[in-house]
């Protein structure tokens, strides 16, 4: 008989006020009595709707099953056979949005909570004293070279080296993980995390290459030409961060999320032993409200300000964020400013910033995506003080790559233009994640990695006929 | 992990020394005019510092660095042999040439490093080159054979007249715009400058009110390099530009360098402070 209480096991976490001043993780797992005791609320469905909601098709039912007899070992093995990085999907994937809004317990009541599932039996693999040997699959004799090492480039690189193929990874920076070591704080995914989900992958066989910046040290063309590899996977992510354009925008103690969460995440500016230099603002703006802007506001306030704001121009119906992110920076005591548009950043005569003059907004009709449209409210100014502003708006795909390849077509927003199985005009030059989409999720990235190695696979087969 | 095949400090003050670094990837690619990041080790800072030289053949990349920092201060502690963590590039884009028949090439300090490449490259593809090399005294002038050799004129000077000519940059570039003008010669068709901000600042007032093109690199405060963080923001006729990406050089008469200097400044407290502390005994060595 299935459990059926109506809510998920909550997750212990630690406490707001606590945390809110360290970088330790959030969100601390669930015990072996957890675990068992929610998976006994999946109804193992048989015609499996939950997995028909996750982009890398993890066999959710199966590995609940083994979740609920306590054999996590089996369940580690099930999820692993579809997902190359189940500690960080259990983490940072939206499942509210993928697997668990298809979830049958969620018509009435919580869903499953199968992202605290994953990150479990992930977790419980990764505590083991004594591992499981890595099997190092044979190799076919095939290259690949993958651009990147985000989630869309790990998972390709995962499932090539499953199949066989000597699969390279070139990093441009000095650390490998992409979005998952420089963007997502440590708070919310450790990154001891990435570095054992990637040392899983080195131990399978994947060459990882650091400082090397395809475009610039080495380009794509030579990647086929000289070096010979057979076919290239693009996923070098959406690392461009936009700006407002709007007056003040150079002032100093201006950012966008992606230097902030680089010193702090990639560099760890906030520790002391560590040379990358970091402001501690007392009174921080950060315009938008996504995913990145709400790991914006709670660096800074880890970093010790006295006062965060999320200034935001629509109101909290609209918000982008993750309902769940959302709560935690509220908990944590980050402030809402909602329907406040930002129009200038205004400074002191040293060039430093002194505060963001907002325009009050109103929502008006819903537009054709059924989203109320923001409307300025005229001559409803006020400046809100603050010594930084932090611009967290989105990110576009680098031109690095784009620039230096030739016939390689992009689409007007600068992404690598690529067919639904990840081939772009080039041949044998494959991309996916949010180098062709634009910012996205870490998910769908993944689902876009597996997709690229399923076609590398066939083109490489065909062409070896 | 990157080897230091070459280190030798280039002035009596030992305040630039040269370092050659062992990076085959990057010696292929690197031109004149571009970039590279370097970290020291694993709790070092990503800083960049422009290309000095390269040997494709050896696959060696020369860097010429100036003690300033934190960072810079404890890579001068770097003996030949020894490695370094990380050396990522080439980045920014190549020093256009193509098309230029007589350049002037002004350099400032360390800036002389920088334009050191540039000027060499322009003067074997037969560009007329003068060279204007500015210190502020004898004691760090630098590379004085080999800014000979790679130009057609140089004109040496020192803010004391402790070494060369008497005076700054600006009075000897202006002077041979006039003495252009004034002997009927060609005028320059570009100027290069480098050197610190406030030096290319005036440089680009001397050279507006005779419309002589004249581009400058800029080396403002980033973290990746590659487009990623935006730190390195400057405004040049009226836009935001990368300095990593859309430069390292742009039009002088066009760049906006008030705020180009405030920007420089933001994070000096953290870096007086941060360079006061490297240790003595260890020479900053961090790891024993």
């Amino acid at each position: 008989m299935a459990n059926m209480k109506m809510v998920k096991n909550p997750m212990p976490e630690q406490d707001p006020v606590v945390r809110s001043a360290n970088f330790e993780e959030v969100a601390l797992g669930y015990t072996p009595e957890m675990a068992m005791d929610e998976a006994k609320r999946c109804l193992s469905c048989h015609n499996m709707p939950c997995r028909s909601g996750c982009p890398v098709s993890v066999r959710i039912p199966e590995f609940i099953a083994k979740v609920a007899e306590g054999d996590f070992d089996a369940a580690y093995e099930i999820v692993t056979s579809t997902n190359s990085l189940p500690a960080v999907c259990g983490r940072v994937c939206p499942q509210e949005k993928q697997c668990e809004s298809k979830c049958v317990r969620g018509i009435k009541g919580e869903p499953v909570g199968i992202g605290r599932l994953e990150r479990f039996v992930a977790d419980y693999h990764m505590s083991k004293e004594v591992k499981d040997e890595v099997k190092v699959p044979e190799s076919n004799g095939h290259r690949v070279a993958i651009v990147g090492s985000g989630p869309a480039s790990l998972t390709c690189a995962g499932d090539l080296r499953k199949l066989g193929y000597d699969v390279t990874i070139y990093e441009a920076f000095h650390k490998t993980g992409g979005v998952l070591v420089y963007g997502i704080p440590q708070f919310r995914l450790p990154k001891e995390i990435v570095a054992a989900e990637v040392k899983n992958l080195e131990d399978m066989g994947v060459k990882i290459v650091t400082d090397v910046v395809i475009g610039k040290s080495i380009t794509v063309d030579e990647l086929l030409d000289e070096e010979k590899y057979e076919a290239v996977f693009i996923g070098s992510g959406a690392g461009l961060p936009q700006f407002l354009h709007i007056p003040g925008e150079n002032l100093l103690g201006v950012y966008s999320a992606n230097e902030i969460l680089t010193r702090i995440n990639l560099m760890k500016a906030y520790r002391e032993d560590y040379d990358t230099p970091i402001k501690h603002p007392k009174n921080v703006v950060v315009v938008g409200a996504g995913n990145v802007a709400m790991d914006a506001s709670r660096v800074a306030k880890r970093l010790g300000a006295e006062h965060v704001y999320i200034a935001y121009r629509r109101g909290r119906e609209e918000l982008p964020a993750r309902k769940e992110e959302v709560e935690h920076a509220e908990a944590e005591g980050i402030e809402f400013r909602l329907l406040n548009n930002p129009v200038c950043i205004h400074g002191d005569e040293n060039g430093f910033v002194t505060g963001v003059e907002l325009q009050k907004m109103e929502l008006g009709e819903p537009d054709e995506k059924g989203r109320r449209k923001p409307i300025p409210v005229q001559g409803e100014n006020w400046i809100l003080d603050c010594d930084a502003v932090i611009i967290a708006i989105g990110t576009s795909p680098n031109p690095l790559i784009r620039s230096t390849t030739k016939g390689l077509a992009v689409t007007k927003k600068g992404g690598i233009e690529a067919d639904e199985n990840g081939q772009t005009s080039r041949e044998g030059v494959f991309a996916g994640g949010d180098a062709v989409t634009g910012a996205a999720t870490v998910i769908l990235a993944m689902g876009a990695g597996k997709t690229g190695a399923k076609s590398i696979d066939e083109y490489i087969k065909s062409k070896n006929k | 992990m990157f080897k230091v095949v070459t280190k030798r400090f280039l002035n009596e003050a030992k305040t630039i020394c040269l370092f050659e670094i062992e990076a085959p990837l990057v010696a292929k690619h690197a031109q004149a005019g571009q970039f590279v990041i370097f970290r020291l080790d694993e709790q070092g800072e990503r800083t960049p510092v422009s290309v000095a030289g390269y040997d494709r053949e050896k696959g060696t990349v020369t860097v010429m660095v100036q003690a300033a920092g934190r960072t810079t201060k404890m890579l001068h502690t770097v003996e030949q042999g020894d490695y370094i963590t990380d050396f990522v590039g080439p980045l920014g884009k190549a020093t256009e040439m193509d098309g230029l028949k007589k350049v002037c090439v002004v350099g400032g300090g360390v800036g002389c490093a920088i334009a050191y490449p540039i000027a060499k490259e322009m003067h074997e593809r037969g560009i007329e080159v003068t060279f204007i090399a500015g210190f502020r005294s004898t004691d760090i002038v630098i590379l004085k054979d080999e800014l000979k050799a790679a130009s057609d004129k140089l004109i040496m000077c020192t803010d004391d007249g402790t070494f060369g000519e008497k005076g700054f940059t600006t009075q000897y570039l202006k002077q041979e715009i006039d003495a252009n003008i004034a002997e009927g010669k060609p005028q320059f068709d570009r100027v290069i400058a480098i050197g610190p901000d406030i030096m290319m600042k005036f440089l680009a007032d001397v050279t507006r009110p005779y419309g002589i093109k004249t581009i400058i690199s800029l080396d403002p405060i980033m973290v990746d390099g590659t487009g990623m963080c935006g730190g390195c923001r400057v405004i040049v006729g009226g836009e935001t530009k990368f300095a990593c990406v859309d430069g390292p050089d742009f039009d002088a008469h066009e760049v906006d360098f008030d705020s180009l200097i405030k920007r420089a400044a933001f994070y000096k407290t953290e870096q007086d402070d941060s360079a006061k502390h490297i240790c003595n005994m260890t020479g900053g060595n961090r790891n024993g």
